[in-house]
């Protein structure tokens, strides 16, 4: 073996072996790394309430009620589970029922958790306005998104 | 293919293909620039937001190539012996890092309206600031070192280090729960595009990798003159 492919074996070795430490190293703390949790998730029994948290899921259909001008009332739900949300303060633009969105702030008690944060969160769908009329029109639109 | 290893064949090609490629980026940035103003459609929730994925989208893709292309030039340069690697990896990191830069800015420019929020740390946006500030290192390196021998070595043993960011960059949207949402060309069968928007997405693409070629070119002629006159 030539002196140059033994440097380039060394490389590559040094290379797969930096790499599976950072991502073991990121695996053992994907609870962490991940910027959310989903309400599935989240155990009833494990809540710890006034922690700060986040939680991301759709905006349930049928579920936002709008308190006053500035406090808002919904549910965040996976469709597996959903929890109730207190929110005061100015929401994003694309913020609806259907769509996606993740919510900072701590549960006050084991059902109602009161949001400080709400980010609107973008799929990864891109579509003209003009089509999204004609699906409308046409019966093809996803109802999920709104 | 020998120019892409030897400075003086790398020299004669460059002065044929500057030119062409330089006239090449305007035109594609004057039709990409067209299309995405004027000639594509609004998105049914972003509205004209959208429009600065044309810019955000193309830019990141460049700064991974970028942080790509200069992981095998050290490669090449460590284990083959070959300095024009090295020549590569000084003229090419500050190109990545703006990249990354533009793709910062354009991205927090979206955010702000689309998320309601500029910044948040979830796994995407905080690799790409790493990735950032892995380039300022690489070009702080470059800066430091007296011996050019010595710091040629330690930027190619930094960036290979650095490398093992690219896949994390890559696939941390599918990896952990982010903010920001999943790649929406990753299979080519059927992206989750429009054909209207993917036009001006793609000239745009192109656009960007022909300017990052007239600036490299630029900018690795200046390198090979600048150690020819330092070992006369």
């Amino acid at each position: 073996m030539s002196l140059r492919f033994q440097r380039l074996l060394l490389i590559l070795l040094t290379l797969v072996i930096i790499l599976s430490a950072v991502l073991l190293i990121l695996y053992n703390t994907r609870e962490n790394v991940s910027y959310f949790y989903t309400p599935s998730e989240i155990d009833k029994s494990d809540i710890i309430i006034n922690k700060i948290i986040r939680i991301g899921g759709f905006v349930e259909n049928d579920s936002f009620n709008k308190i006053s001008s500035s406090s808002f009332k919904f549910k965040i739900t996976d469709e597996k589970a959903s929890i109730l949300v207190t929110f005061e303060g100015i929401l994003p633009d694309l913020f609806r029922e259907g769509q996606g969105a993740v919510i900072e702030g701590a549960f006050v008690d084991k059902n109602i958790f009161n949001a400080t944060n709400v980010f609107a969160k973008h799929d990864e769908n891109y579509l003209p306005a003009s089509i999204k009329e004609d699906l409308q029109n046409t019966g093809y639109w996803n109802k999920k998104y709104k | 293919m020998k120019f892409l290893v030897n400075p003086s064949k790398f020299n004669k090609v460059a002065d044929y293909v500057f030119l062409p490629v330089l006239i090449l980026s305007i035109i594609l940035f004057s039709i990409g620039l067209i299309f995405s103003f004027y000639l594509s459609p609004d998105d049914y929730q972003q509205g004209s937001t959208v429009r600065i994925m044309y810019v955000h989208v193309p830019s990141a893709w460049l700064a991974l190539l970028t942080y790509a292309i200069m992981t095998l030039y050290s490669i090449a340069g460590l284990a083959f012996r070959i300095p024009f690697g090295f020549i590569i990896n000084t003229a090419v990191a500050p190109i990545g890092a703006v990249f990354t830069l533009i793709c910062i800015i354009s991205g927090s420019l979206w955010g702000k309206p689309m998320w309601g929020t500029w910044w948040v740390w979830d796994a995407r946006l905080t690799s790409v600031a790493i990735l950032f500030i892995i380039y300022l290192i690489i070009i702080f390196i470059n800066l430091s070192f007296e011996n050019r021998i010595v710091r040629e070595k330690v930027v190619a043993i930094f960036i290979l280090v650095g490398s093992v960011n690219l896949p994390i960059v890559k696939f941390s949207v599918d990896w952990w729960n982010t903010l920001h949402q999943p790649a929406t060309i990753s299979k080519l069968s059927k992206p989750s595009i429009d054909p209207s928007m993917m036009t001006p997405l793609i000239i745009m693409t192109f656009a960007f990798i022909m300017m990052g070629i007239a600036i490299a070119i630029l900018r690795i002629k200046t390198e090979i003159i600048s150690r020819k006159s330092y070992l006369s």
